[in-house]
């Protein structure tokens, strides 16, 4: 040992050590929870596994085969022939309704209540409300859009009359983005009254009005969150089936419609990939194909639906190092 | 100044007119006592039933800084929310009695709420930069109020007036979030001065910052008042004796009930109060036997 010691070594060369910390307790609870923890998420993803890997394994050498035609054709009733072209408009339609009418309304209410509305009861009455139509089933939606869109519109499209009732595209879309409404109201609430006070408050101290706080410092900060929000409610929309079977959604062909989006098709009848999905379970699996080819355009829509989130986040990850 | 004195020159203060009260009082007094900047009258402030604090009445001097101390939930940081209408923010809150800036009563209902805050900025407990750029955090007070040209020499000046040039000239185009707590809190009086108020109140600016910062804070503080009508919360008895003229003492009163209700004890000049309180609840506090 030098004369000059390290601080390490000063303990051991100037008292014998008098504590110990090497005894250890084991945390028997601690460790159950945690097994407890991963086997739930473990089971979560087995079961998402075990969906993809059914679908894929069902669906994907007959999506490889067919390719392209898959998508570009129409139904058919032989499966080696049948395309979900449709289905995939009519789904891309109710996303542009969606996106066009309740992402708008819905954050709109949101700010409304979140920044402008008093604290009063009324307030807390229609936020509950709101709540508890986020909670309705789906089914009561269809019902709601039959009565209102189907029947009260009908003849709204001149080319709509007689021939089917007005079972058209709008009236799905429009029923979809009503059933979506509450969600991306509830969820742009949420991500708004996550807003720190601070930030509010620096925005008000310089002399912003309520609308330029709300417009330069609360929107972008809760952009990202509201995103999240709406494109998640954007894939629940994709996914509805019940509410467009009971507004008369057609389980078969349109007919022949050429191109991929026409405005006339809004005042047609409408199909979607959740309707063709259903019609195609409901073929016979004893008859080759018809079990692949639901398991394809169950791809398909998933495929949709990945892509709707994958821009979700890659949006969000851009509002968030913009938001600093 | 005697005691005497100082009592003239709040009781003239609350004449509306404080060029009048300017004039009168340095014609009365040996040492003139500065313009009256803010004139509260039994001040009262209501959290939907709760009274926050109760019959305040307080004077704030042209370019003198005015401190505001008292133990916690003494109602301090609340009366400075009444000078730039911050508590309108707060729905339940209600004010009663008055505040008379410059001869205008500040609650009165042609007031707009956003011009006030133009005229009388803020620093917050935290320092709260906007997630922007350092120019555009210092350049937005001006920008909201209207402003287009010049903005550039109001952030330079203003950042030279926050002692923060120096340090920030290179990159004003970075994010504001990337500076330290103490810069952060520079910048964030940058941004009040901006938009050339004539009060910038200061809400406990010091509390989240360490000791080196504080002391550059403290500093600028001092500087500042040459320009500004200050008023600061403080938890720190010591920063109030550093900066302040005046130091106005809250402290909190128990009903019956049990309601909790602020009320301003003593308002003096700072020295008086840390040497020779006249109330013993100020003495007990000063010298730490409570609070």
């Amino acid at each position: 040992m030098t004369a000059i010691s390290s601080p390490m070594d000063v303990p051991a060369t100037s008292a014998e050590a008098d504590v110990s910390f090497t005894e250890r307790r084991t945390d028997w609870q601690g460790i159950s929870f945690k097994a407890l923890l991963m086997a739930g998420l473990g089971f979560a993803i087995l079961t998402l596994v075990a969906v993809l890997w059914n679908v894929i394994v069902d669906g994907g050498d007959f999506l490889l085969e067919r390719g392209t035609s898959f998508l570009t054709e129409n139904a058919s009733s032989r499966a080696n022939e049948f395309g979900v072209f449709e289905g995939i408009r009519g789904t891309l339609w109710i996303g542009i309704f969606v996106i066009v009418f309740s992402f708008p309304i819905g954050i709109g209410a949101a700010i409304y209540l979140e920044e402008y509305a008093s604290d009063s009861k009324l307030k807390r009455f229609i936020e509950l409300n709101i709540r508890n139509l986020a909670g309705v089933p789906s089914v009561v939606y269809g019902i709601f859009g039959l009565i209102i869109f189907v029947r009260r519109f009908d003849g709204f499209f001149p080319n709509s009359v007689e021939r089917h009732l007005g079972a058209t595209t709008a009236a799905a879309g429009a029923t979809l983005a009503v059933l979506v409404l509450p969600i991306v109201i509830i969820t742009s609430a949420e991500a708004i009254r996550a807003v720190p006070r601070a930030l509010r408050e620096a925005g008000y101290g310089v002399g912003a009005t309520r609308w330029e706080v709300t417009r330069h410092h609360v929107l972008p900060y809760a952009a990202p969150g509201i995103l999240t929000g709406t494109l998640l409610s954007l894939a629940r929309a994709l996914g509805e089936a019940a509410p467009l079977i009971l507004i008369g959604g057609v389980l078969g062909s349109l007919g022949p419609q050429s191109s991929l989006f026409e405005l006339e098709q809004l005042g047609e009848q409408f199909t979607s990939l959740t309707l063709m999905i259903t019609q195609l379970a409901k073929r016979p699996s004893t008859v080759a194909g018809w079990t692949e080819a639901t398991a394809a355009a169950i791809i398909v829509l998933l495929g949709i639906v990945l892509m709707a989130n994958a821009a979700a986040i890659l949006l969000r990850n851009r509002f968030e190092k913009k938001r600093g | 100044m005697t005691e005497a004195e100082a009592d003239t020159a709040t009781a003239s203060a609350h004449e509306a007119d404080p060029t009048v009260t300017a004039t009168s009082s340095a014609s009365a007094a040996p040492a003139p006592t500065p313009p009256v900047t803010f004139q509260t009258t039994d001040l009262n402030v209501f959290y939907g039933g709760f009274r926050a604090v109760q019959d305040v009445n307080l004077t704030i001097y042209k370019n003198e800084v005015t401190a505001l101390i008292g133990p916690s939930g003494c109602g301090k940081s609340t009366v400075l929310r009444c000078f730039n209408r911050m508590n309108d923010l707060i729905e339940i809150a209600r004010v009663e009695g008055s505040i008379v800036y410059r001869g205008v009563d500040l609650y009165d209902s042609r007031v707009d709420a956003v011009e006030v805050r133009r005229r009388i900025g803020m620093v917050f407990q935290k320092p709260n930069p906007f997630p922007k750029s350092i120019y555009d955090n210092v350049a937005y007070g001006p920008k909201v109020a209207g402003q287009k040209k010049g903005l550039d020499e109001i952030v330079e000046q203003s950042l030279r007036k926050a002692a923060l040039w120096d340090e920030v000239k290179d990159r004003l185009k970075d994010s504001a979030m990337g500076m330290s707590g103490g810069q952060q809190q520079r910048l964030c009086i940058a941004r009040a001065i901006a938009t050339s108020p004539d009060v910038v109140l200061m809400d406990e600016p010091c509390s989240a910052l360490d000791p080196i910062a504080t002391a550059r804070i403290e500093e600028l503080i001092v500087e500042l008042k040459r320009d500004y009508t200050i008023v600061i919360v403080t938890h720190n008895m010591q920063q109030a004796g550093r900066v302040s003229d005046r130091t106005a003492f809250f402290t909190t009163n128990v009903d019956s009930t049990g309601g909790r209700t602020g009320e301003l004890v003593e308002f003096d000049r700072t020295t008086k109060i840390f040497t020779n309180p006249k109330n013993e609840r100020t003495e007990a506090y000063i010298t730490g036997r409570f609070g």
